[in-house]
């Protein structure tokens, strides 16, 4: 159905349009749910949450918009919503995951190259696997921005306004969890 | 000829995700190239960076295509919080 369709059948809180827009988007939105928050049941939290809240908000969901970008917008907001719910223990430090620099400013440890193509990365389920893996290893604060501008491409002053910091932090945040996870696939990939 | 002196490895890596968006000056981007032409280790580092982007986006892009089906036991839940 297309969206539009869909979406003023929504407005006239048509309970079909609602079944329907929980089976065309709940396994993608389930899927960003769960990149962000690595409890499953915290990830099915998020997602209730977010379609009970877009079906409540859909009179502002603006025409010639994508579908499908507000509901990601949506879940990514309900998935930070419950990661700062939870008590979270100090954060782990993300300094031994930098570049190390001599007194003179040079690259303490000589990089390597072992850049492949996307086609040769994406056909090895290992590289993927350590991919995923290496994500969840960067501290939340990192992992957080670093899916929010890299995987659902949101744009910096969007994510500032969603983690109610500045964009220059979400720029050095950025910058940051890119160069650790460098130097977490640095490790497997460089031999 | 550029009289400028070169900057170091650790100014070029701090610029990399400006000039991967086109946000530095002539004269940065003019510096940042000049450097790479005389460092591998920092065109290694720039090329490893660039493919850590799109490892992120390709994996998780591929996550995303597979014909998973939705949990019929959360969308009968939604529904029921619907209804009340």
């Amino acid at each position: 159905m297309e969206d539009a369709v869909l979406v003023s059948r929504l407005r006239a809180r048509d309970e079909n349009a609602f079944e329907t827009l929980l089976r065309t988007y709940m396994a993608r939105l389930l899927r960003v749910a769960r990149r962000f928050l690595k409890n499953e049941e915290d990830a099915r939290d998020a997602v209730q949450d977010a379609f009970i809240a877009a079906f409540r908000g859909i009179d502002r969901f603006q025409a010639g918009s994508k579908l499908s970008t507000w509901l990601h917008r949506i879940v990514v907001n309900a998935a930070l919503m419950k990661l700062r719910s939870r008590r979270r223990h100090p954060e782990e430090e993300i300094d031994a995951l930098l570049p190390r620099f001599a007194a003179d400013g040079h690259q303490v440890e000589e990089s390597r190259d072992w850049s492949m193509s996307a086609e040769e990365m994406v056909q090895r389920e290992e590289t993927r696997e350590l991919v995923r893996q290496s994500i969840d290893k960067l501290p939340e604060s990192y992992r957080v921005v670093l899916l929010m501008r890299d995987i659902e491409e949101m744009s910096t002053e969007e994510t500032a306004e969603a983690l109610g910091i500045t964009p220059t932090a979400v720029k050095v945040r950025l910058h940051r969890a890119r160069q650790a996870l460098r130097t977490l696939l640095d490790q497997d990939l460089r031999r | 000829m550029s009289a400028r002196p070169y900057i170091t490895c650790r100014e070029l890596i701090d610029f990399i995700a400006d000039y991967l968006e086109g946000l530095l000056t002539e004269i940065q981007a003019n510096d940042f190239t000049r450097h790479l032409d005389i460092c591998p280790s920092c065109r290694a580092y720039l090329a490893t960076y660039q493919m850590t982007i799109r490892a992120g986006k390709e994996t998780l892009r591929y996550d995303d295509s597979p014909d998973e089906d939705a949990p019929e036991d959360l969308i009968q839940a939604i529904l029921k919080i619907r209804e009340r």
